[in-house]
């Protein structure tokens, strides 16, 4: 299909390489830079130490638990919207027919509306003599749950939040599922379990990994709902990192965290863009 | 059988129903709260009342960060489009040499944490002595929603057949002619919609705003501010006027798009 055009594809290509050359390579590089300067200094390039990073290791210091924390929330996150998702993803494909469009402008809406903006609807709803507790209590009930600044709720956030990130990649994914492949397994004898297994699931299966991973990103870097939902009970790792920014002032050492899950994230990124195909994935429609 | 497939379908239109619902209650909550009198939200509401809407609307300061919201947003609307364009044709119309490493370097910024993007963009402004300000914000946005609108274009430039332009090559067209004449109305509603895309996440967006708008503030920066420390119900009231803003952005936007796909069918 494409055209054999060697120079005008460079071309093409440049000034969104310009842009991401010095609007993201080079800032992660000044951040590695400045996580070996001194720690609460700001002399970049003309101090060297491996302070920061040996302080994070030291087994004194708790940071491990705000990894540990937001390993969980994204992998709870990416499990709980695969499951929310899939039926949503399969009905978009096969059941809604021309009302598809109007459901996924449903569920792009909410991303042009500020996450803070978001999230806060949800503590008026929770919040003493909120939607939900003032309901009940004029319903002559008890009142509502205590949910509010709880990691359960972290959780129901991040889910929240992050449902269209899942939903899209997973609806494309299942978009590329021939139905005569589907029809032809059930008429060879396959049973609805079976033909999921081994015929629906594999097909879709480069989707459903770009949302998952997407989600699984999105969910270890995410801060909004810690800091409006949870309150202070749980400390992740991207607050840990803001933190070392703002309040302590230290930028070497958050630029040694965010070094950390730098890494991280672009490895298991590398690692599964390397199984896909992203012509196929985009290009049918 | 039959019923079998019956009952699927009615249980997944009514679990989409059920997560919309899930989806639209917290924006719901947030516009009741904006309504009730007083300066505390309780609920079931005693009285509605429209003073905080006309407080908002009425606020110097509230007009100010809305100005600021707006000239970031179009900003960055006009620049990621005309970037993004020739993104989308390197990552689907050209076969080039680098096209796969390109079309994954480019998803990077997407799967990138936003706090932290923000943050290393205030460190790398700070290292090269830039002084933040609304327009190193329209930057930050551009790293995050260029690789988004390049996406949203190469699914139009995939449906695209080349050959068109050679032809147009062929019958003697300039350059610039082919472009004009054939490339760009082929692909206008995918532009379009990337367009949409740009204004609408430049418009809600928070964590870039936070660390690299320097003194400007935008909207999602002051509502954040107001939400930690002071509420008023002005928070409420000014979050659900930026979501009605952006609904009629988008309907509008659509709207056009619509009617532009339809006149193309005749």
């Amino acid at each position: 299909m494409a055209l054999p055009l060697p120079k005008a594809g460079t071309r093409a290509a440049l000034p969104v390489a310009i842009l991401l050359l010095l609007g993201f390579i080079a800032p992660l590089a000044a951040i590695i830079a400045y996580s070996f300067a001194t720690p609460r200094s700001f002399d970049v390039f003309s101090s060297f130490t491996l302070e920061n990073y040996a302080g994070l290791f030291d087994p004194g210091n708790t940071v491990w638990l705000s990894f540990l924390w937001s390993g969980f929330f994204a992998v709870a996150t990416v499990v709980l919207l695969a499951i929310i998702a899939y039926p949503i993803a399969y009905g978009m494909n096969r059941l809604f027919g021309r009302w598809s469009s109007l459901v996924s402008i449903l569920f792009v809406f909410p991303l042009f509306v500020s996450e803070n903006v978001r999230l806060y609807g949800w503590v008026l709803f929770f919040i003493k003599n909120g939607v939900l507790d003032g309901s009940l209590k004029a319903a002559g009930l008890e009142g509502g749950p205590d949910l509010l600044f709880t990691p359960p709720m972290i959780l129901a956030g991040m889910v929240y939040t992050y449902l269209p990130f899942m939903l899209f990649p997973m609806t494309l994914g299942l978009a590329m599922v021939p139905r005569d492949l589907v029809d032809a397994a059930r008429d060879l004898g396959a049973g609805r379990l079976q033909t999921w297994r081994e015929v629906e699931l594999p097909l879709a299966m480069p989707g459903i990994l770009i949302g998952m991973l997407l989600t699984f990103v999105l969910g270890i870097g995410a801060v909004a709902e810690a800091k409006v939902l949870g309150g202070q009970s749980v400390i992740v790792i991207a607050h840990d990192i803001e933190i070392a920014f703002t309040y302590s002032q230290n930028w070497p050492l958050g630029s040694a965290l965010a070094v950390i899950l730098t890494l991280f994230i672009g490895a298991l990124t590398l690692a599964v863009f390397g199984k896909l195909d992203l012509d196929r994935l985009l290009g049918r429609r | 059988m039959e019923q079998a497939a019956k009952r699927t379908r009615a249980f997944i239109a009514l679990w989409t129903t059920l997560v919309l619902v899930v989806i639209y209650l917290p924006i719901a909550c947030g516009a009741l709260a904006s309504l009730s009198k007083g300066r505390y939200f309780g609920f079931p509401i005693k009285q509605f009342s429209g003073e905080w809407w006309e407080k908002t609307a009425s606020s110097i300061e509230i007009g100010m960060l809305t100005r600021t919201s707006f000239a970031v947003a179009l900003t960055v609307t006009v620049l990621s489009v005309a970037i993004a364009f020739f993104g989308a044709l390197a990552f689907a119309r050209y076969d080039w040499k680098g096209r796969r490493l390109f079309q994954k370097l480019i998803l990077l910024p997407i799967f990138f944490p936003q706090p932290v993007l923000g943050l290393a963009l205030l460190l790398w402004f700070s290292a090269l002595g830039i002084q933040t300000s609304w327009l190193t914000a329209v930057f930050a946005h551009l790293v995050w929603i260029v690789p988004v609108v390049t996406l949203v274009i190469s699914i139009q430039v995939y449906g695209f057949d080349p050959t068109l332009e050679e032809a147009a090559f062929d019958l003697g067209c300039s350059r610039w002619q082919v472009f004009r004449e054939v490339t760009l109305p082929l692909l206008w509603p995918g532009v379009w919609s990337g367009m949409l895309f740009a204004f609408l996440l430049s418009w809600g967006n928070f964590p870039l705003s936070l660390y690299t708008a320097g003194a400007d503030s935008t909207i999602p920066k002051w509502l954040y501010a107001k939400m930690v420390a002071g509420y008023t119900p002005m928070v409420p009231a000014l979050g659900t006027m930026s979501t009605l803003g952006a609904a009629l952005a988008l309907g509008l936007g659509g709207a056009i798009l619509y009617l532009y796909r339809r006149r193309q069918m005749r």
